[in-house]
């Protein structure tokens, strides 16, 4: 067994740790493990390529940078921010357990692209959430906006993570059915589904818990 | 058929814009670096089939040369202040967000269309790749209506994304770079290595330390590679198969299930899951870059031993 390859493993947290830039440090690494792995130096370079090239699928989602750009420009985040100081009873915690829902139930009907970093939290979820908080604290120290903007991203990866394999036709269900599959091991991705589904209410009632918690936290703060 | 290939020819017009205005942008001291970095990755949308491996390997290189060197930067340039936003906020009222409702609508609605009608038959989009035309369709739409509606300059969605773009600047491309170094690490069989390794260390005769090492495995190995779908084969063929399921007798449905779940709470721990969570922080404009991580470390380590305790149960004692 070669188990020089798993140096550029070790590159990557050591990269990491010290900061360097992580686009460096990837491909830093994505070569010293080719080359560890007994590939030459333009093989590497190739499947480097190859695998970027194969991949720009993941980069797709910014093309809704531009409608995004011109609705904050006409004050979409403003709209966002007076929507919620108009509700009475809104804080972070509902609001944010509101959302946590909503993105569960969707990625579980299949629906996990709907809403996104870009497309839903940067626009909407962040202002409404950092609205709601002014709104329970007064005016916010910036560690404690920080905080609040982080939680509405956070919130938004629990819940597709923590719904999306209840779906049965997800690719994370379908590669654990191939993978079992790949053993004898026969199993139809309804049987795999529904033991997503004691995880996903456990995430909801903790990450939900952490919200009302933040909720306490503000109004302890209050001024 | 509209293929993912409509929508490469569409974001590598969007990257090209992102190129344009940055040169225009004089506010920003390192313009230059920008330009080149949109302008490659255009160019990579555009014409990546065409460069070959090799070719596709230089443009990596030159993209990282450029994050490493430190040639990015952002500009300062003057969208619409603070004040000019309110008063627009207030005019144009709730209205403004349904232009931004549109694009999660059409992938909705376009969805259940597609997978519910003939329209599936008919092969105008690609099966493979519904959801992303869907959300290109939703963007284009919801742009053209922006157009229409607020008439803002012509430039105005190149100048507004890019000023976004900019602010991101190389964590965009980190999720996609990070897919091809899994594609590298597979070729040098990093997993197998680790899966022997995983292996040679279980206890045989404990169900729950099993169980246990089974979890934190698929956990460590997501964090190292950035996404659990890496992990679960190589942490099912070292533990969860032969130990858990052949030897313990444990529910294969459970074991599946719940397995790759835990290796999502790695995910939420983890700065390889640029998407998830570097992207967002940039977004945001966090100062600290590791600020959803942070946010999220105490949802996921209760919520990994949930996961510990329902593999145990679940896959054991039912």
């Amino acid at each position: 067994m070669n188990y020089l390859p798993l140096l550029g493993i070790a590159l990557v947290v050591l990269g990491f740790a010290l900061r360097f830039n992580p686009l460096l440090v990837v491909a830093v690494s994505a070569i010293v493990t080719g080359l560890l792995g007994g590939m030459d130096f333009l093989k590497v370079l190739g499947a480097l390529g190859h695998g970027f090239n194969e991949n720009r699928f993941v980069t797709i989602t910014y093309i809704v940078l531009p409608v995004i750009g011109i609705l904050e420009r006409f004050g979409l985040q403003e709209r966002a921010r007076a929507l919620i100081s108009k509700i009475r009873g809104a804080t972070v915690g509902r609001l944010l357990i509101g959302y946590l829902a909503f993105r569960q139930v969707f990625a579980a009907l299949g629906l996990k692209d709907i809403a996104g970093p870009a497309q839903t939290v940067r626009p909407l979820v962040a202002p409404m959430a950092v609205a709601a908080a002014e709104r329970q604290h007064g005016e916010l120290d910036e560690p404690t906006s920080e905080r609040v903007k982080a939680m509405a991203a956070a919130t938004d990866n629990v819940g597709v993570f923590f719904g999306e394999d209840i779906f049965l036709a997800i690719a994370s269900i379908l590669l654990i059915q191939g993978s079992l599959k790949g053993f004898g091991i026969e199993l139809t991705p309804f049987q795999l589904s529904v033991w997503a589904i004691p995880t996903a209410i456990c995430a909801f009632v903790i990450h939900g818990a952490r919200l009302l918690l933040l909720d306490r936290q503000l109004r302890g703060g209050a001024k | 058929m509209i293929t993912l290939q409509w929508l490469y020819v569409v974001a590598g017009a969007a990257f090209a814009g992102f190129a344009v205005s940055s040169a225009r942008d004089a506010t920003n001291p390192k313009r230059w670096g920008n330009v080149l970095f949109w302008g490659l990755l255009a160019t990579s949308f555009w014409f990546g089939d065409f460069l070959g491996d090799i070719g596709n390997g230089l443009l990596v290189l030159a993209l990282v040369g450029i994050a490493g060197a430190h040639l990015l930067g952002k500009g300062h340039r003057q969208s619409t202040s603070r004040t000019e936003r309110e008063a627009f906020s207030e005019r144009f009222g709730n209205r403004l967000f349904l232009p931004a409702l549109i694009i999660p609508f059409t992938a909705f609605v376009g969805t259940l269309a597609f997978n519910y009608t003939p329209l599936k038959d008919i092969g105008l989009i690609d099966p493979k790749s519904v959801t992303l035309v869907l959300l290109g369709l939703g963007a284009i739409i919801a742009l053209l209506t922006s157009y229409a509606w607020l008439r803002p300059a012509l430039k105005t969605p190149i100048d507004e994304g890019g000023r976004l773009a900019d602010s991101i600047g190389w964590a965009l491309v980190l999720p996609q770079m990070l897919a091809a170094l899994g594609a590298i690490f597979a070729a040098a069989g990093v997993g197998t290595t680790i899966g022997a390794l995983a292996a040679s260390i279980i206890p045989h005769g404990s169900i729950i330390l099993a169980v246990i090492l089974y979890a934190l495995g698929m956990v460590a190995f997501t964090m190292i590679m950035g996404n659990a779908f890496a992990a679960f084969p190589v942490m099912a063929a070292a533990i969860g198969v032969p130990i858990l399921i052949q030897a313990d007798g444990g529910n294969p449905a459970v074991i599946g299930a719940v397995g790759m779940l835990a290796g999502f709470c790695g995910t939420l721990m983890t700065p390889m899951a640029a998407n998830f969570n570097i992207v967002p922080a940039a977004l945001l404009e966090l100062k600290d870059q590791h600020g959803v991580i942070r946010a999220q470390v105490a949802t996921a380590i209760p919520l990994l031993i949930a996961n510990i305790v329902i593999l145990y149960v679940a896959g054991f004692r039912l």
